[in-house]
C-alpha cells in the first residue's frame, strides 16, 4: 500500500468521520444523555435525506433543505419523546427493556414506508457542489464530501456550545446526570427531555441532508447507520459531545482504511463500526470519554 | 398429560397431511410458518423468559444453516447429522456471544446482538468455500422411501422438531430454571442475593436459544437447493422471531406459537394480495400497538378478558 | 461469641467519589448490630460490597474466617448473607409465595412441594399468609418490607442486613417489622440493621457504629452514641 493512498484514505476518513460524528450527535443526546434507546435514530435520519430529495425537487439546495428541515423535526422529536415518555418511561424500568422493540418497530414502520413510498431504488440530489472535486497535490477529494465536511464542523460546534453555555443546553446535561436535584430546582424534568429529544431529531434531520449529499440514498441504509452511530457514541462515551468527533474520527479513518486496502475492501467495511463497537463494549465500555 | 396428548394428535396430523395431500404450496408455506414458530420459541426462551430482548436470530439460524451447507459439501452428511452439528455451532455461539456480552445493559445487549448478525453476514460474504457473495448451490440426495416428495420430508422434519422445540421451552418455563429465568428478568440484583446464578442462567439461555435457532437453520440449504449470506442473515428474521412472542405473550410457551402462526399466516396472505414490504409494515405496526397497548401480549389480553367475565 | 463477619480497609468509589474510605468493622455472632449515618455516607455501598452487588476496589471481606471478596453474590447467599433491599425489589411477575420458591430452591435446593410447604410456613411466622397468592405487586408498603424480609429469611441466613426495612412505616407497623427482627435473632440469626428511625436503632441494637462520607466516626452502644458530637455534628451538619 503506497504512502500517497494511505494519505488519502486517511485524509478521506477524517472527512468521513467529521460526518458520521455529525449524525451521531443527535444519538449522543437522546441516548447518550437521556438513556432513550434510540435504535431508530438512524431511520429518523433516513426519513430526513428523503425529505430533502423531495425538497430537492422544487430546486431547493439540499443543505438549505435539511436547516429548513431542522423546524418540522424539531416538533417531531419532542412529540416522539412525549409517547415514549408516557408509554414507557413513566411506568417503570420493565418497560425499558420494550421501549428497544418499541423504537425497533418505529425503525421500521419508517423504513418500509419510505419503501412504499419511493421504492427502493436509490435516490440522489444534485447541488453545485456534488460531481466535482478539489485536487491538493496528487489527491482528490470529492467537493460533495467538504462541503458536508464544513457543515459537519458548524453542526458540530453549535451543538456543543449549546450543550455548554446555553441555560436549556446545560439543563439537559444536569437532567442527565442528577433528575431528582434538577427537579427541585423547579425545572420539569420531562420538558427538558422533550426539548432535548427534539434537537437530537432535528439534528437527525440535518444529518440526513448530509447523508444524502455524501451520496445516493436507499431506504434500508439505516441498519447499516445503527452500527456506525451507536458505536460512535459508545466510543466517544455517553453524553460526551467531543468525544463524539473523536469517535467519529476513529471510526472513519478504520473505514477509510479497510476500504482500500487491497486484502479487505468493500466487503468487509459495513463490519468495521460492528466489530468497533463490540470491542469498544468488551474492553472499554465507558467509551474515551464517559461519565 | 394433556400437552403430551396434544403434541401426539399434532404430529399425527402433520403425518396424516403428508401421506394424503399433494398440495406443494401447503408443504411450502407450512415449511415457512413451522420455521417461525420455531424461533420464535426459541427467541423467547432468552427475550421473554430472561428478559434479554435481541435482534441475534439471523446470526445463529444463519451460521445453522450454513454448518449444514458446509458439512453437507464437504462430506455429504445425512441431515440429521447436520442439524446436531448445527445446533452444537449454533449453541456455542450462544455461549461465547453470552460470554462477551452478558454484562452489558440491555440496549447494549440488543445492538451487540445486531453487531453479531452483521460480522457473522460479512464473514460468510468473504468465505470462498461457502460461496462468498454470490452464494453456494446444493444437489439434494436421492430421496428415501416412504416420503414421495422431498418438501414433504422437510415439513414432517421441521413439524418434529417444532414441537420438540416447544417442549423444551415448556419444561424451562414450569421448572426451577424458568422461575430463575423469571427472576432474573424482573430484579437481576434481587435475584443474585436470593441465590440465583444469574450469569449461569443467562448463559444457558443463550446457548440454548442459539442452539434452537442453529437447529432450524439447518434444513434451509436443503429446501432451496441454494444458500447465500444476504437472504440467510436477513434481519427480517429478526424481526419474525422478536414480534411473534411480543405480540402473542412472552410469558406462556403457547405466546410465541400464538403470534407465529399469527404473523406468519398473515405474512403468506399479505405477500400473496399486496406486496411483501406491506407485510413488514404491518407486522411493525402490529409490533408497536401490542408494545404499548397490550404489553402481555395476546395470551394476556385473553387472561384479562377471563378475568373480567369471572366477576 | 466468635466473629461472623470481619470488613477489612474497605474502599470503594464511582468515578472521582469516594463512597467508602478504608472501612474496617467486625461483627460478632448472634449480634444485633447497627449501622447509622446521614444520607449519601455510604451505608448502602457497605452493605452491597458485602452483599457482593458492588466490588469494592481495595480491601477484604471474610465471612465465617473465608475470604469472601472476590465470590459473586449468589455465591455469598448461598454461604449465609442474605440482604433485604432499601427500595423493596420483588420479583414482580410472581406471587408472594412463588417470590419465597426462588431462594428456596436455588439456596436450599427444595424441588416443587417442599418448598412450597415451607414457604408457607415463613409467611405465616411474617403475617403474610393471606397474602401468599396474591401478585407481589399488588402489595401495601408494610408488606413489600416483609416480603423482603421473608425472602432474605427463606435463604437460611447466618447473617441478615436489613437496609431501612422501617423507611415510612407507621409507629405499629415499625413495632411489627422490629419484632419480626427480635425473633429472628433470638432463633440464632445475626443481624446488620440499617435505619434511620433512631428509637428503632435504639431498642434493637447491642452495637451500634456511625458513618459519615465513607468513613466511620463512631462505634459505642446505644445510649452513648446519639450523644457523642461528631454524630450530631454529622446530622445536623453543625
Amino acid at each position: 500500500m503506497s504512502f500517497d493512498l494511505l494519505l488519502e484514505a486517511v485524509l478521506f476518513g477524517i472527512l468521513l468521520g467529521c460526518f458520521y460524528a455529525a449524525v451521531s450527535m443527535g444519538l449522543s443526546v437522546s441516548f447518550g444523555l437521556l438513556d432513550v434507546p434510540h435504535v431508530a435514530h438512524p431511520a429518523i435520519m433516513v426519513l430526513g435525506a428523503y425529505c430533502t430529495w423531495v425538497l430537492g425537487r422544487w430546486g431547493i439546495d439540499p443543505i438549505l433543505a435539511g436547516v429548513i428541515l431542522t423546524a418540522p423535526f424539531f416538533l417531531l422529536g419532542m412529540a416522539v419523546y412525549r409517547f415514549y415518555y408516557e408509554a414507557f418511561e413513566k411506568r417503570g424500568s420493565e418497560a425499558g427493556v420494550r421501549g428497544i422493540a418499541f423504537f425497533f418497530g418505529v425503525a421500521l414502520i419508517i423504513e418500509v414506508g419510505l419503501i412504499l413510498g419511493f421504492g427502493v431504488d436509490q435516490r440522489m440530489v444534485e447541488a453545485a457542489y456534488i460531481g466535482k472535486s478539489l485536487s491538493f497535490g496528487d489527491i482528490r477529494l470529492p467537493m460533495r464530501t467538504l462541503a458536508v465536511f464544513g457543515v459537519a464542523l458548524a453542526m458540530s460546534a453549535v451543538l456543543t456550545l449549546y450543550m455548554s453555555k446555553t441555560f436549556t443546553g446545560r439543563a439537559i446535561k444536569a437532567v442527565a446526570q442528577d433528575e431528582p436535584a434538577l427537579r427541585l430546582m423547579g425545572a420539569n424534568p420531562v420538558r427538558i427531555k422533550q426539548w432535548a429529544f427534539g434537537i437530537a431529531t432535528a439534528a437527525a434531520a440535518l444529518g440526513g441532508a448530509m447523508l444524502i449529499v455524501i451520496g445516493p440514498v436507499d431506504p434500508g441504509m439505516d441498519r447499516v447507520y445503527i452500527g456506525r452511530t451507536f458505536a460512535v457514541v459508545v466510543l466517544a462515551g455517553l453524553g460526551s459531545m467531543t468525544g463524539t468527533i473523536a469517535a467519529g474520527l476513529v471510526l472513519g479513518i478504520s473505514e477509510s482504511i479497510v476500504l482500500i486496502h487491497p486484502d479487505l475492501g468493500a466487503s468487509w467495511a459495513p463490519a468495521v463500526s460492528f466489530t468497533l463497537l463490540l470491542v469498544v463494549l468488551g474492553v472499554r465500555p465507558q467509551g474515551l470519554f464517559g461519565r | 398429560m394433556r400437552f403430551w396428548i396434544g403434541m401426539a394428535i399434532t404430529f399425527a396430523a402433520a403425518c396424516g397431511i403428508v401421506a394424503f395431500v399433494n398440495f406443494d404450496y401447503l408443504f411450502f408455506a407450512g415449511y415457512t410458518i413451522l420455521m417461525f414458530v420455531m424461533l420464535a420459541t426459541a427467541w423467547n426462551i432468552l427475550g421473554g423468559y430472561a428478559g434479554y430482548v435481541n435482534f441475534g436470530t439471523p446470526a445463529f439460524f444463519g451460521l445453522g444453516a450454513y454448518t449444514a451447507a458446509v458439512l453437507y459439501k464437504a462430506f455429504a452428511l445425512p441431515l440429521p447429522l447436520q442439524i446436531l452439528a448445527a445446533a452444537a455451532m449454533s449453541g456455542l455461539l450462544g455461549l461465547v456471544a453470552g460470554v462477551l456480552t452478558m454484562r452489558l445493559r440491555g440496549i447494549f445487549f440488543a445492538i451487540a446482538t445486531i453487531a453479531l448478525v452483521v460480522i457473522m453476514e460479512t464473514l460468510f460474504i468473504n468465505w470462498r468455500y461457502a460461496g462468498g457473495a454470490t452464494g453456494l448451490q446444493l444437489l439434494r440426495p436421492a430421496l428415501t422411501p416412504p416420503f414421495e416428495s422431498y418438501i414433504k420430508m422437510l415439513f414432517l422434519l421441521m413439524a418434529g422438531m417444532v414441537l420438540a422445540s416447544i417442549a423444551l421451552a415448556r419444561y424451562i418455563e414450569r421448572s426451577w430454571l424458568g422461575r430463575g429465568l423469571r427472576a432474573l428478568r424482573d430484579s437481576e440484583e434481587a435475584a443474585e442475593c436470593s441465590g440465583v446464578p444469574t450469569l449461569r442462567l443467562k448463559l444457558f439461555a443463550c446457548t440454548v436459544s442459539g442452539a434452537l435457532m442453529g437447529a432450524c437453520g439447518a434444513p434451509m440449504p436443503m429446501y432451496l437447493s441454494f444458500i447465500e449470506p444476504a437472504s440467510t442473515f436477513n434481519l427480517n428474521y429478526a424481526i419474525g422471531a422478536l414480534a411473534s412472542p411480543m405480540i402473542g405473550g412472552t410469558a406462556h410457551w403457547l405466546g410465541p406459537v400464538i403470534g407465529a402462526l399469527i404473523l406468519s399466516t398473515l405474512q403468506q396472505i399479505v405477500t400473496v394480495t399486496i406486496s411483501s414490504e406491506m407485510n413488514v409494515l404491518v407486522i411493525g405496526v402490529l409490533l408497536v400497538v401490542f408494545i404499548v397497548a397490550a404489553p402481555d401480549g395476546i395470551l394476556g389480553l385473553y387472561k384479562k378478558i377471563m378475568a373480567a367475565i369471572r366477576k | 461469641m466468635s466473629r461472623l463477619l470481619k470488613i477489612q480497609n474497605l474502599s470503594k468509589s464511582f468515578g472521582g467519589f469516594t463512597a467508602l474510605n478504608d472501612v474496617s468493622l467486625e461483627i460478632a455472632e448472634g449480634e444485633r448490630f447497627g449501622l447509622i449515618g446521614p444520607n449519601g455516607s455510604g451505608k448502602t455501598t457497605l452493605i452491597n460490597c458485602v452483599a457482593g452487588s458492588l466490588r469494592n476496589e481495595t480491601g477484604q471481606i471474610f465471612f465465617q474466617d473465608r475470604e469472601v471478596t472476590r465470590l459473586p453474590a449468589y455465591r455469598r447467599t448461598r454461604l449465609g448473607i442474605a440482604r433485604s433491599f432499601q427500595i423493596p425489589r420483588p420479583f414482580t411477575s410472581m406471587s408472594v409465595l412463588e417470590n419465597l420458591m426462588v431462594p428456596l430452591e436455588y439456596v436450599i435446593h427444595y424441588n416443587d412441594r417442599k418448598s412450597t410447604a415451607h414457604a408457607m410456613e415463613i409467611l405465616e411466622r411474617i403475617g403474610l399468609a393471606d397474602k401468599a397468592d396474591s401478585p407481589s405487586n399488588r402489595l401495601s408498603q408494610v408488606e413489600l418490607r416483609k416480603l423482603e424480609l421473608a425472602r432474605a429469611m427463606a435463604a437460611r441466613p447466618r447473617l441478615l442486613i436489613s437496609d431501612e426495612a422501617m423507611a415510612g412505616l407507621s409507629g405499629s407497623e415499625v413495632d411489627e417489622v422490629l419484632k419480626i427482627l427480635f425473633d429472628l435473632n433470638a432463633s440464632g440469626i445475626t443481624i446488620i440493621m440499617i435505619e434511620h428511625i433512631m428509637q428503632a436503632v435504639m431498642r434493637f441494637s447491642q452495637r451500634v457504629v456511625c458513618l459519615d462520607a465513607g468513613k466511620i466516626i463512631c462505634e459505642a452502644a446505644p445510649a452513648e452514641i446519639v450523644k457523642h458530637p461528631e454524630v450530631q455534628r454529622a446530622y445536623l451538619g453543625v
